[in-house]
């Protein structure tokens, strides 16, 4: 108790000295933590440089401060902590495993403002935000059932949490749609970030006769194992344009440079408020990278046509009729899938198989 | 599952912690406990990979990965030996230096392709029917850190260089006493250390995964600490942990990928399960303790 005291006793001097001498006014203090470094090449580099964009944009109005390689659980308390006492305004949280460290900080800290990424959960002062990934993963998806010739492909999951069950989801629904005896194999690391595990599973994708995989982790590991088999991947959260053409043939890429400019301007007007907001590629949250590689004219123009439609809102890549794995109707012919169920989907699909780790 | 492909997985997965292990056990002989492993395979992946980069050449990546490694493990050795700073606090810190550097270096480097390592085509043997294209058509550092194995087991048993050291390791102050120079046999083993988990890191970034990428070694430095505890100090155990680490990660990838009903909470935890329970066992028979001087500072005295 002792300690902590001291330790406020010390900030708010220190904050004193500061505001004294060096800052004539009393500016914003935005705080990011990411789950890797911020050059993974992936996840947490495209919320550093999103952040970058932000801090850009509002130039000395603000100011930034990061934490990079946080990682996920007491870890994370500690870091958001000392950064609520360090005198943040907001706090971006960017890996789903910050939910609950962040939740228990806001607790502790109510005059600090909290954006929670992926996550689910929210409070007075803690907003979440998300991206349709599953948006991307449709046309993702789609080329690799098109794109596989021995008609299985794999998928590298990180951790068993909705965000990448949907995924899985998505992927294999597509892949079908161009492919109607697509196979999907799914192995999972229980790590955002390790590419040597990455570049194994990828490895141990292939040797099992798969020839197109998908990624669900932060590292480029996987389309460097890719490229020297001559199969194809794509680009996860960032574009990874260093594997172009082949063997990336497109990619996923997460623009949060909007969402933050947005919401640390309302921190700058005094407009915050606690929110839960889920957007995909119409809102530009989700974007897809230029397909490129060997891609066919039809599964071209099929692609460029979905991605319109899920942007304009026509498709959804959850219609029915769908099936749980076990074969028990989810959705019926024509019923979209609600987003209550999306945000916390725990099932595999029919024709997935394996099982989801708990 | 192919036999073949299966056992070139296995040895790209275990060769790395193969590498840093056997270079720590030397290390730990000596009686030098250095925690920091991680951090020369990460410095080491770095310089592999750099060197490669601006060279063209994988050889000479190699080379240079096992000198920067050395060099930095050096620097231990001088703050551990020589200022007799606490072994396991100045361990840790070379870990904290080595992931910091490798990021600094490495920035450049993000992104960027190696030149690949060609695989040795070994005449006569390697034409042997499937055994052939299985164990004898790898890479030159899948051998070479086999015979590094070899080779620490008979120095270690069979010379009298090899015995000085493992005097040196289990009691310095006699070792000191019959006039061997402790302190220059631990820099000398520090050094050999450094430079096996600088090849181990470059075999990460350069034939394993292979690109640069920032804290890509992931903590395989902290295996190979932990298998050289459980093979109690034993080449032979090192080679046994560090292949069966390896092995069944790429196994239970395989199962996993290959649609096992096996819940993947037990295939993800099987490699450490299964290399602990194999390695106490194996220890469990005999006396193979850790050498008695293991992190003890040592200042000559008279």
């Amino acid at each position: 108790m002792i300690k902590r005291r001291t330790l406020l006793a010390a900030s708010a001097a220190l904050g004193l000295v500061m505001g004294g001498a060096a800052f004539a006014q009393d500016v914003p203090k935005i705080g990011f933590v990411y789950v890797g470094p911020v050059n993974d090449g992936g996840w947490s580099q495209h919320h550093h440089e999103s952040a970058m964009k932000m801090k850009e944009h509002f130039g000395d109005a603000i100011e930034l401060i990061e934490q990079e390689s946080v990682p996920e659980g007491a870890d994370a308390e500690r870091v958001l902590t000392q950064m609520a006492l360090s005198g943040a305004d907001l706090i971006f949280t960017t890996s789903f495993g910050y939910m609950d460290p962040t939740i228990n900080v806001a607790e502790k800290f109510p005059d600090v403002k909290f954006e929670h990424a992926t996550g689910y959960k929210t409070a007075e002062n803690v907003s979440a935000y998300s991206a349709r990934f599953y948006e991307g993963r449709a046309i993702t998806g789609y080329l690799a059932g098109a794109m596989s010739e021995t008609n299985k492909i794999g998928y590298i999951g990180s951790f068993p949490i909705p965000e990448v069950i949907r995924g899985i989801n998505s992927s294999y629904l597509h892949a079908k749609q161009a492919n109607p005896d697509v196979e999907i194999a799914v192995v999972w690391l229980n790590t955002w970030f390790d590419p040597a595990k990455e570049a194994d599973a990828t490895q141990a994708l292939l040797d099992q006769g798969a020839d197109v995989v998908l990624a669900h982790t932060d590292s480029t590991a996987p389309l460097a194992v890719l490229e020297k088999a001559g199969a194809y991947g794509f680009g996860q959260a960032a574009d990874m344009a260093e594997y172009k053409p082949a063997p990336r043939i497109s990619s996923i890429i997460d623009d949060w440079a909007p969402y933050y400019i947005e919401r640390v301007q309302a921190i700058v007007d005094g407009t915050w408020e606690s929110h839960n907001t889920w957007q995909g590629i119409g809102d530009g949250m989700v974007g897809i990278g230029e397909f490129t590689g060997p891609i066919p004219e039809d599964v071209l123009a099929h692609v460029t046509q979905m991605k319109e439609d899920i942007a304009s809102g026509a498709y959804h890549p959850f219609t029915g009729p769908i099936n749980k794995q076990d074969g028990s109707a989810w959705l019926a012919e024509g019923e979209v899938a609600d987003d209550g169920t999306l945000a916390g989907m725990n099932f595999y699909v029919e024709g997935v198989s394996g099982s989801i780790p708990n | 599952m192919d036999p073949v492909l299966l056992v070139a997985s296995i040895m790209v997965s275990a060769t790395p912690i193969l590498l840093a292990a056997i270079g720590e056990l030397v290390t730990e002989k000596s009686g030098v406990l250095n925690l920091g492993v991680e951090g020369m395979m990460i410095t080491g992946a770095v310089m592999g990979f750099a060197i490669a980069v601006s060279s063209g050449s994988p050889l000479l990546g190699f080379l240079g990965a096992a000198v920067a490694s050395a060099v930095l493990s050096l620097s231990f050795g001088f703050l551990t030996q020589y200022l007799l700073s606490n072994q396991v606090a100045t361990g840790l810190g070379l870990t904290l230096v080595g992931l910091g550097l490798s990021a600094l270096i490495g920035s450049n480097y993000e992104g960027q392709r190696a030149p690949s390592l060609p695989k040795l085509d070994i005449p006569v043997l390697g034409d042997i029917p499937l055994l052939g294209r299985m164990l004898f058509a790898h890479d030159f550092v899948v051998y070479l850190s086999l015979a590094l194995v070899v080779a620490v087991w008979a120095f270690l048993k069979y010379t009298r260089a090899g015995l000085i050291l493992r005097a040196v390791g289990e009691d310095h102050e006699s070792a000191h006493a019959l006039g061997y120079k402790v302190v220059r046999v631990r820099m000398a083993a520090i050094a050999f250390g450094g430079a096996c988990a600088g090849l181990g890191g470059a075999y990460v970034s350069l034939v394993r995964v292979p690109q640069w990428t920032e804290g890509m070694t992931a903590g395989a430095g902290w295996i190979a600490l932990a298998i050289v505890v459980f093979s109690s100090w034993r080449p032979l155990g090192v080679l046994i942990g560090a292949y069966l680490f390896g092995g069944v990660t790429v196994i239970q990838l395989n199962l996993q990928a290959a649609g096992t009903t096996v819940p993947v909470e037990l295939l993800s935890m099987s490699p450490y399960l299964i290399t602990i329970l194999v390695l106490v066992v194996i220890s469990a028979r005999g006396a193979h303790g850790a050498p008695a001087s293991l992190g003890r500072p040592f200042h000559a005295t008279s």
